[in-house]
């Protein structure tokens, strides 16, 4: 027996038999329920063609967020809403972000404009709040217009909740207490699927001892695209995003703990107010589709070389909570990544928490990501520093890279140059000698190894002129056009 | 009638939004895959070749044809007519026959009930290759002296004899990267087989006519029994030119060999990799130039990256020949252009089709010379752009209609350009981390396909006695707004409202042996094409309405208030009723050939454009020269669009335009494995711009002096293509940031996509080159 996906689709319950477990919403919505408004441009949650809003009921209200449906398995959806484009406005009847779209001349193929508009309806029902418009759309890829009058009309509607009462009854009704979980017969791999999406950290715990061999899956933003173009089967997914535990941030005087299913979305608030210069490294990961599924237990976990987030969480410290059945263990972050594509991770354990010692006042944190594009980027190399400078002296140095080898880490060489020598720049040069020592980075499609070990080096200096304040210290990202 | 300078009752020349725009935003709008499937229909995936090179001695598909799912697999030996999807030299191959010539290419499609069945399958096929020796780039293809076509020349004047001449002499070089269309709909195409051979294919191309003859003879029918159908595309930009031929032929041989529709959706990445992009180009220069850098004599030297077959490269390296000159005389000047081939995806159309990389190549001319003399490089624009006996191109085509200078001055007055470019100085010089840079650069784009046979549009419209207007011609549309514009042109000719005028579909079996919707042509040939058309039935019409009102069909007018003559008025619906009962004929095609043109390739004399669409623009960046990051922090733009047909649409051309050349010339960075894979294949590391690459501050206008000197509809000007090249400034800004480091009167070598890498190698390559 197979429990039963139920969901809300514009206000109504919808419930789907068995199913392919990694079926995308996308296919479902396109190919199941007629519902072709959203676009598939690229099946990877980069191009945000696909993107549809998710309610999901959070304490007393409901929370929507847009989302990459390409990348979305069908049974996350269990439990939440979901609205597509179709769910707004009519050609006879446009919703008001449409039709400023219309007199805006926002659309030109009209692929991207889908998606466009669940973007910005999102924004508008959940208050525009103070993120830059252009955050709202670096998930959103447009290859005909030069977004300017896409902005212009997102500029001309303004915020309008939703009235959500209904809604929140509806969702409360469709509230599990036990696993949801499905059982699939695939006739393509010839083998029974399954998909069990615990409530409770302990049930997910013991679904994880009885299934070790099981596929841990969070925001699918790196899983699917496992699925959608590997084209791999995967026979037992656990999915970690029903466990509300999981998700919550407790935001203390000495440190942060921050569960490992917490969502960017989540997190940013409060990794900013550990240092501000995490806020602008979360703003650039990932359009705001990928961070509203995204989360940081996932990020390290994944173990990618390049790691948005372990280099920063290396530099300040950070800690993990592993958790195998009833046991746990807390482990430094720099210690969990062993090799390029081996963690310290046992079979049935997980990730229950990241700890973040808040960094003392006086201690110089800097944070920079060097890629090609500025907004929704891998970074070619991400540079994360966290310095102590006494009397002019360097008194300690955490200098952690990504993108510089196999696994995001530490250079002690580079460390080493600068403990105990003066806060200069010509310390910050000579510590950047030392990164060869530490690092032999690998040519690939983000970045020469040349380039990587020149400009990880030039971030040192960076650090430098910022926390000195000196000339050069200015900020590109802030540069206005200048006044003849 | 056709050189009517405006619209009778003002439909033309009037901002409208795009005729979709309500359905786009609503997700109303349908694409080829947004058609409801049948339960029969077949999804199609490609067998890859897995080297850029080899002879595939063995193909076994038994383990693909065993897979779950699958209902056919099919491959060359499978082609009942010609295995080909090649427009010119018919020598692209719908399946490697033997010898695979780039990694990816396609061996065999599989037919199969679901796309996952396909997809997995595809991957089964048990290949025995014998590797052979793949050249992947212009150095290495030059090296082994491999071409593609025949090297190709233009020539004027005596440049050997200028060079030595000249007061000054510089060498130098320079490299455009390729560029991924990035349609944000992937190719697709959906064949539906019908009785006795017919087949129907819903195709997302801008070439449904170029679909329906290699569909015919890849299938041994006769055109007649193809037909090819495209509403819209989800975005195209050249890549849907030749390149959905591909697709839609793997379809229609399904659908032809099993019975069944056949769907080929192509995911993202496989459509990265076997596609075709912009050919990237290695331009070497030699100039000589006077004091003022006014050029004497020039050299250039372009050498392009073709891929593994001819495609379009031919008129492709020929357009950047023709745009080598941009806005500037050129008195003696010699052209060579070298198009090499490599075991590459064969590299293909895509907006500005060569221009682009012709004319980066004389800008940075221009910007070289003023590095080394320490001039202004817009002074060194301005004493060589064209003018009164100054108007000769290197293809002896004189240039007529010459607005550069004019656009330039007001330009550079309106962006303050050089109030700013001495603050910019003054800010370099204070600044050791930050350098800013400033450019502007014209545009000048030879408007009509140069193979002068292309240059023919037909139309189809029919008036229903119900007054309703049904609208068709051989355009397509691919977001670029051609149908609203070509719908304006008609209701105005007929006086009525665009919610009157039903667009349709392109369709082969509607207008026949159309040309791609290309070259930035689209409206100015369907335009006039329609509006012949319109204009034939509306005289038919005046005959009734003349009859009615005992008037002069002269004296007839067609008006929003109705049908008049005198004071007498008639509903322009009651009209047609009236024609239908008086037997009359309310259906006309109307036909259009560019005229004036005419080119002799082999002289390398004649006119090969009807007219050219200039614009200019001024670019600021920031670069932070510690990474090599860099922002556009404003950008200025005036273009000429002639008398637009609608200036919302072509607003949104410019600033699209601008954005996607921004894009090639700095984000998007295409890269190759050794082993000749593209890496690049999927938008995490293919970067297009995104919303906050947009210019902080982006002003754009289009020029209210514009009027086409040539009579097109309405003397309007092609909008397409012109100004992705407008974003040469960017390139020329940052080189401008660059030099600023070293402070020398030396040339920084910058080339594209100026990456955060390339602008930092360029930095340390300038300052080693100053202290040398």
């Amino acid at each position: 027996m197979t429990d039963r996906i139920r969901f809300l689709l514009d206000g109504t319950i919808h419930e789907i038999g068995p199913v392919d477990p990694t079926k995308t919403a996308l296919e479902l919505l396109r190919y199941d329920l007629g519902r072709t408004g959203s676009k598939e441009g690229c099946a990877e949650g980069d191009c945000g063609a696909c993107t549809v809003v998710v309610g999901e009921l959070v304490a007393d209200r409901i929370v929507w967020r847009p989302i990459n449906a390409c990348i979305l398995f069908v049974p996350m959806l269990d439990g939440r809403a979901l609205l597509t484009v179709e769910s707004l406005g009519t050609p006879q009847a446009p919703h008001p972000i449409q039709q400023a779209m219309v007199d805006r001349h926002g659309s030109q193929c009209g692929f991207c404009t889908p998606g466009i508009v669940m973007s910005l309806y999102a924004r508008s029902i959940m208050g525009a709040g103070d993120a830059p418009l252009n955050d709202a759309l670096a998930g959103n890829l447009c290859r005909c217009t030069g977004y300017g009058p896409i902005l212009a009309a997102a500029r001309d509607v303004p915020p309008q909740p939703r009235d959500d009462a209904e809604t929140i009854a509806a969702l409360r009704a469709l509230r599990r207490d036990a696993p949801l979980d499905l059982s699939f017969d695939d006739p393509l791999a010839g083998a029974a699927r399954r998909w069990i999406a615990p409530r409770t950290v302990d049930q997910l715990a013991r679904c994880l001892m009885d299934h070790p061999e099981a596929q841990i899956v969070a925001g699918a933003t790196d899983v699917g695209l496992w699925v959608t173009k590997a084209h791999r089967v995967l026979p037992v997914v656990v999915h970690v995003g029903d466990v509300a535990e999981l998700g919550q941030i407790d935001d203390g005087d000495a440190e942060v703990r921050i569960g490992a299913g917490a969502r960017y979305a989540d997190a940013q608030a409060v990794l900013a107010r550990l240092h501000p210069s995490l806020d602008e490294l979360v703003r650039r990961i990932g359009g705001v589709q990928v961070r509203n599924v995204g989360t940081i237990g996932g990020n390290i976990a994944n173990g990618s070389p390049v790691g948005d987030m372990p280099p920063v969480l290396i530099a300040l410290g950070a800690r993990l909570v592993l958790r195998r059945g009833d046991a746990r263990r807390e482990l430094p972050l720099q210690d969990y990544f062993l090799d390029y594509g081996k963690q310290d991770r046992r079979p049935s354990e997980f990730i229950e928490a990241v700890i973040v010692p808040r960094p003392p006042p006086g201690r110089i944190v800097h944070v920079s990501k060097l890629s090609k594009r500025f907004d929704s980027d891998i970074s070619a190399l991400c540079g994360a520093f966290a310095v102590d400078v006494d009397g002019g002296i360097v008194t300690g140095a955490r200098i952690a890279f990504g993108g510089m080898a196999g696994i995001p880490r530490r250079a002690p060489a580079c460390e080493a140059a600068l403990v105990g020598s003066a806060w200069t720049r010509e310390t910050m040069e000579r510590a950047a000698r030392a990164l060869p020592d530490d690092f032999q980075p690998l040519s690939d499609v983000r970045g020469s190894a040349a380039y990587r070990l020149r400009a990880a080096g030039a971030l040192l200096t960076r650090m430098w002129l910022q926390a000195t304040g000196g000339q050069g210290a200015h900020d590109l990202m802030a540069m206005e056009a200048i006044d003849g | 009638m056709d050189d009517a300078e405006f619209g009778q009752v003002g439909q033309v020349h009037q901002a409208r939004p795009h005729d979709s725009a309500l359905l786009h935003v609503t997700g109303r709008a349908t694409y080829v895959d947004d058609t409801p499937e049948t339960p029969r229909l077949l999804h199609l995936a490609f067998g890859r070749g897995a080297h850029a090179h080899a002879r595939i001695l063995a193909l076994d598909l038994a383990p693909v044809r065993a897979a779950p799912g699958v209902v056919a697999v099919f491959s060359a030996r499978d082609i009942p007519g010609e295995n080909n999807v090649g427009p010119v030299r018919r020598d692209d191959p719908l399946f490697a026959d033997g010898l695979v010539e780039y990694h990816g290419q396609s061996l065999f499609v599989v037919a199969a009930t679901s796309v996952a069945a396909a997809r997995r399958a595809a991957r089964l096929a048990q290949v025995v290759y014998e590797p052979l020796p793949a050249v992947l780039t212009i150095d290495e293809a030059r090296a082994a002296d491999l071409k593609i076509d025949d090297s190709h020349s233009l020539q004027r004047g005596d440049a050997d004899a200028a060079l030595a001449a000249a007061p000054h002499r510089l060498q130098g070089r320079v490299e455009t990267g390729g560029q991924d269309h990035f349609y944000l709909e992937g190719q697709v195409a959906l064949a539906t087989p019908g009785e006795a051979g017919a087949i129907h294919i819903l195709s997302s191309t801008q070439h449904p006519s170029e679909v329906q003859h290699l569909v015919a003879a890849l299938l041994g029918r006769a055109s007649a029994d193809i037909t090819v159908e495209v509403r819209r595309m989800g975005g195209a930009f050249g890549g849907k030119e030749t390149q959905a031929a591909l697709f839609a032929a793997a379809a229609a041989l399904v659908a032809a060999r099993t019975g069944r529709p056949a769907k080929f959706r192509c995911d993202r990445d496989d459509d990265m990799a076997m596609t075709g992009k912009r050919h990237d180009f290695q331009v070497r220069y030699d100039v000589g130039f006077d004091d003022d850098g006014r050029i004497r004599g020039i050299a250039l030297e372009l050498a392009s990256r073709c891929g593994a077959t001819l495609d379009l490269s031919a008129a492709i390296n020929d357009r950047a020949m023709f745009h080598a000159d941009n806005a500037y005389f050129l008195e003696n000047v010699r052209i060579v252009s070298h198009r090499f081939k490599t075991h590459t995806v064969s590299n293909t159309a895509f907006r500005g089709f060569g221009g682009p990389q012709g004319m980066v190549a004389i800008e940075r001319v221009i910007d070289d010379i003023a590095a080394t003399l320490g001039l202004d490089p817009l002074d060194v624009r301005r004493v060589n752009l064209y003018g009164p006996g100054r108007d000769v191109t290197p293809y002896h085509m004189t240039v007529e209609d010459n607005v550069a200078p004019q656009l330039i001055e007001q330009l550079a007055a309106s962006s303050n350009y050089a109030g700013r470019r001495a603050a910019i100085a003054a800010f370099n010089a204070a600044s050791p981390v930050i350098k800013r840079g400033i450019a502007l650069t014209p545009v000048k784009f030879g408007i009509s396909f140069t193979t002068s046979h292309l240059n023919q549009a037909g139309a189809l419209v029919h008036v229903y006695a119900d007054g309703s207007i049904h609208l068709n011609h051989g355009g397509t549309e691919m977001g670029q707004g051609l149908m609203v514009k070509v719908a304006q042109v008609v209701a105005d000719v007929f006086g009525v409202g665009l919610e009157r005028i039903r667009i349709s579909a392109t369709v082969t079996d509607k207008v026949p042996n159309t040309s791609a919707t290309a070259a930035s042509s689209g409206a100015d040939l369907n335009g006039m094409a329609a509006f012949r058309a319109a204009s034939t039935i509306r005289d038919r019409l005046a005959g009734v309405a003349a009859g009615h009102f005992g008037a002069l069909a002269e004296a007839v007018r067609f008006t929003p208030q109705g049908v008049m003559a005198g004071d007498r008025s008639l509903a322009f619906d009651q009209l047609c009723r009236m024609a239908h009962l008086a037997r009359v004929s309310l259906s006309s095609t109307g036909f259009y050939a560019t005229p004036r043109i005419g080119y002799d390739r082999a002289a390398g004399r004649g006119r090969p454009f009807f007219y050219f669409a200039y614009g200019a623009a001024v670019s600021e960046v920031a670069v932070d020269t510690l990474t090599g990051e860099h922002r556009v922090l404003r950008v200025d733009i005036l273009h000429e669009a002639g008398r637009s047909l609608n200036p919302a649409i072509d607003l949104g051309q410019v600033e699209g335009g601008f954005i996607q050349g921004m894009g090639w010339l700095t984000t998007e960075e295409l890269v190759y494995g050794e082993d000749g894979r593209l890496l690049t294949h999927a938008p995490s590391t293919y970067k297009i711009p995104c919303a906050g690459d947009r210019p902080k501050v982006f002003n754009v206008a289009l020029w209210r002096g514009g009027r086409n000197a040539e009579p097109t509809i309405h003397r309007s000007k092609a909008v397409g293509e012109p100004p992705l090249m407008l974003a040469i400034s960017v390139l020329s800004a940052l080189g401008h940031a660059v030099a600023a480091t070293a402070g020398a009167r030396l040339p920084p070598r910058l080339d594209a996509p100026a990456t955060p890498e390339r602008i930092l190698a360029a930095i340390d390559e300038l300052k080693a080159r100053a202290h040398a």
